[in-house]
């Protein structure tokens, strides 16, 4: 569906009349979207943080999740809140435009209502707009910005490059940008972004004499105020995914290479001290903790879309502790008042990137349609018309996800399908076609074989077990910030805030208990071992083919595992 | 930095890194033969390790900081490194406790040196790692977790 802006208009005054919250008439209505993006100036240090676009140029739909489960320390607390609970926790109207962008209720009725989010051309007017406001404001990039979409692949991160350029990004930090190898980001880095974009990553060292890779960190005058962003690239990055493709950079926490960063920062002058991060939630309000002298920590990899900050009390002070959410559907505005070399008090909001709201910039919507242009008939395949709702995003599983495991066991003729649990892929409302491009945005990464192995009943409890403890380890530095394995054919119990190794139990298949010693045919994809290079055809390919045999995918149940212990925790809505 | 150091030791020298360090700073097995603490490297058992070491019991002690992982990047290869803080320490060894052999390294640390320690450990599985410090003939431990995981399936 696509509206010009007065025909949204007039969609959210019907919308008004039928219980939205914006206003019955076409004026009003006008007026407050205009407002949304009204944002008063505060203050003389401004920054622009958006991250985990996931190389998403144009609008899409994206639904947040209705299971984000916290366990320990973190239960009931941001970002473990969905639904109602989250409204309520940060003070959101149920109903109005704020409650849609960041819950996932009623999501397929309020994006109908609201239409898409996020696209390079609108944020690119939100850009402009808020730093025509703030003169001297940056915009940060929290990465996982150039994996994601067909073109990304296709053109080995070059439209993401030249479009990062275009809309402005000051400086960046790393994740997926990694799978590419490690020439291919020393390249871009040192030929693109020269004099342009700097790359930023305190936790990257050489893996002999832990040289650094990149800059730890670098200070930009804004309005006279020398401020410094330090960078912190995801440290499981050879861990959650290949290794072999930056096998001579090591990553890590590196907790006390962090408060070294910032004191070198604070001794060189800095007034003001950032992290840009793709930590992940939990581990930022960890690290936060623990680390002295950090004003704000602008965090994304987690994908958590958080109204307000949480600030964190440490020995040296507070820290606040952001995160902006993902696929380009928010921009985060931080303004800072900084008077005799401190930051006295600060304004922050996460501003929802709604696409009929934005008018497209029209030189990068035309770079948009010059990059696309070659692989258009690739990209607008037909593949099958989805009856339901698809999305990805959630703890355990996704339609989206269930819909590829279904495919993966009926055209590897396996008994059981494994799929990551990543938390980036846009979602698409029921009665779309389903093209080429959707699920390539489910599926485009540099490793994207897919694998059949006989396994034993035992293997596969090790990896449910070990894939667990990735996401609900009660300390948080052991997270990896992935959601769990998603799983097709097999059905389980999961206890999350049991210890490692007790999680799982229960394993059934087709109303059988999984046995140790059996071995089981289980398929997969996106291998992170280098010898699984190759396995298989690649992941897009074989659901391609599962698609068009089915034409149209009909709604399918989620294989969810029972949950035990998350009774009336926050983070689960069913 | 366009290089690696390795790329450029690799450029300028013939021998290349490796055989550098060889050439640099090569122990014959006979020349460790002498202070070697077979006991303690032969051990299969904690209480084991430790009584070979002469350490019994250690109480642990916030003066000895370990660095490592809180989950290795390759298990064949995780990076473990000891500080001291201690008055006058003569060694340092580290443990891996889940480690068919659980000490992985001893360093005797000669009177005036900096009680500051660096190696590469294999290890096979999630583990704590051990630091033992010995300082005016009594001991003192650290602790820490690494966790060794399948990896895959993340973010």
């Amino acid at each position: 569906m696509s509206m010009n802006r007065r025909e949204f208009l007039q969609v959210l005054a019907i919308a008004a009349a039928g219980g939205m919250t914006l206003h019955s008439d076409i004026a009003r209505a006008e007026a407050a979207a205009a407002k949304m993006y009204e944002l008063p100036k505060f203050g003389n240090v401004s920054l622009l943080h958006m991250t985990d676009c996931h190389a998403q140029l144009l609008p899409i739909y994206f639904r947040e999740p209705n299971v984000n489960l916290g366990v320990g320390s973190m239960l009931g607390q941001a970002p473990h809140v969905v639904g109602d609970r989250f409204l309520k926790h940060f003070g959101i109207k149920p109903g109005s435009a704020e409650a849609h962008a960041f819950t996932y209720l009623d999501f397929v009725e309020a994006s109908r209502t609201y239409g898409k989010v996020g696209g390079f051309a609108h944020l690119s007017t939100l850009v402009k707009k808020m730093k025509a406001s703030r003169p001297g404001a940056l915009l940060l990039d929290g990465g996982d910005t150039w994996q994601g979409s067909g073109t990304a692949l296709w053109t080995n991160a070059q439209d993401m490059v030249d479009a990062c350029k275009l809309l402005g990004v000051d400086v960046m930090t790393l994740h997926w940008e990694s799978t590419y190898g490690a020439d291919r980001v020393k390249e871009i880095e040192e030929k693109d972004f020269a004099g342009k974009i700097d790359i930023v990553a305190q936790n990257v060292k050489t893996t002999d004499f832990e040289d650094p890779v990149f800059k730890p960190y670098v200070i930009k005058n804004i309005n006279g105020i020398p401020v410094a962003i330090v960078g912190q690239a995801f440290p499981y990055t050879p861990i959650a995914n290949p290794r072999w493709m930056t096998p001579n950079w090591s990553f890590g926490i590196q907790e006390q290479g962090m408060q070294e960063a910032v004191n070198a920062a604070r001794a060189e002058g800095a007034q003001v001290v950032v992290v840009l991060s793709h930590n992940g939630m939990d581990v930022d309000l960890k690290m936060a903790s623990r680390v002295s002298g950090i004003d704000a920590i602008f965090g994304g990899h987690t994908h958590d879309g958080m109204p307000a900050p949480t600030v964190v009390q440490n020995p040296g002070g507070k820290t606040l502790v952001t995160n902006a959410g993902s696929n380009g559907k928010f921009l985060g505005v931080m303004d800072f008042d900084v008077r005799d070399g401190k930051v006295r008090d600060f304004r922050y909001k996460l501003l929802p990137v709604f696409a009929n709201l934005l008018p497209a910039d029209a030189e990068m919507a035309a770079f948009i349609d010059k990059v696309r242009a070659p692989f258009i008939e690739k990209l607008s395949e037909k593949l099958a018309v989805t009856e339901g709702l698809l999305y990805r995003r959630g703890n355990f599983n996704g339609s989206w996800d269930q819909l590829l495991v279904d495919a993966l066991i009926a055209e590897k003729d396996a008994e059981i399908a494994f799929s990551p649990g990543f938390r980036w892929g846009t979602s698409l409302l029921p009665g779309d076609t389903i093209t080429m491009e959707h699920l390539l945005d489910q599926t485009a990464i540099t490793y994207p074989w897919t694998t059949v192995t006989n396994m034993s009943g035992e293997m596969i409890k090790t990896i449910l077990e070990d894939v667990a403890d990735n996401l609900f380890n009660a300390d948080p530095y052991y997270q990896q910030g992935g959601d769990m394995v998603r799983i097709g054919g097999l059905q389980y119990t999961c206890d999350p805030a049991a210890a490692m190794g007790k999680r799982i139990d229960n394993m059934m298949l087709k109303g059988k208990p999984i046995e140790a010693g059996k071995t089981y045919k289980v398929a997969g994809w996106a291998p992170v071992s280098e010898e699984a290079k190759d396995s298989g055809p690649a992941v897009w390919d074989v659901v391609a083919n599962y698609l068009r045999t089915q034409k149209v995918i009909t709604q399918r149940p989620l294989n969810l595992p029972t949950l035990k212990g998350m009774d009336g925790n926050p983070g689960v809505a069913v | 930095m366009n290089h690696q150091r390795r790329d450029t030791l690799k450029a300028g020298g013939g021998l290349g890194i490796f055989g550098l360090l060889a050439a640099a700073g090569m122990i014959k097995p006979e020349m460790a033969e002498a202070a070697w603490n077979k006991a303690a490297f032969d051990a299969h058992k904690m209480d084991d390790a430790m009584s070979a070491l002469g350490a019994g019991k250690p109480a642990e002690s916030a003066d000895v900081q370990i660095t490592a992982p809180d989950i290795a990047e390759n298990g064949a290869v995780v990076p473990v490194g000891v500080v001291s803080n201690i008055a006058n320490t003569e060694s340092i060894a580290i443990l891996i406790e889940k480690n068919p052999a659980m000490v992985a390294a001893t360093f005797d640390i000669p009177a005036g040196t900096v009680a500051d320690v660096q190696t590469r450990v294999k290890m096979g599985q999630t583990s704590d790692v051990y630091a033992v410090v010995k300082a005016d003939g009594k001991f003192y431990m650290a602790k820490k977790e690494v966790k060794v995981t399948l990896g895959g399936c993340g973010g």
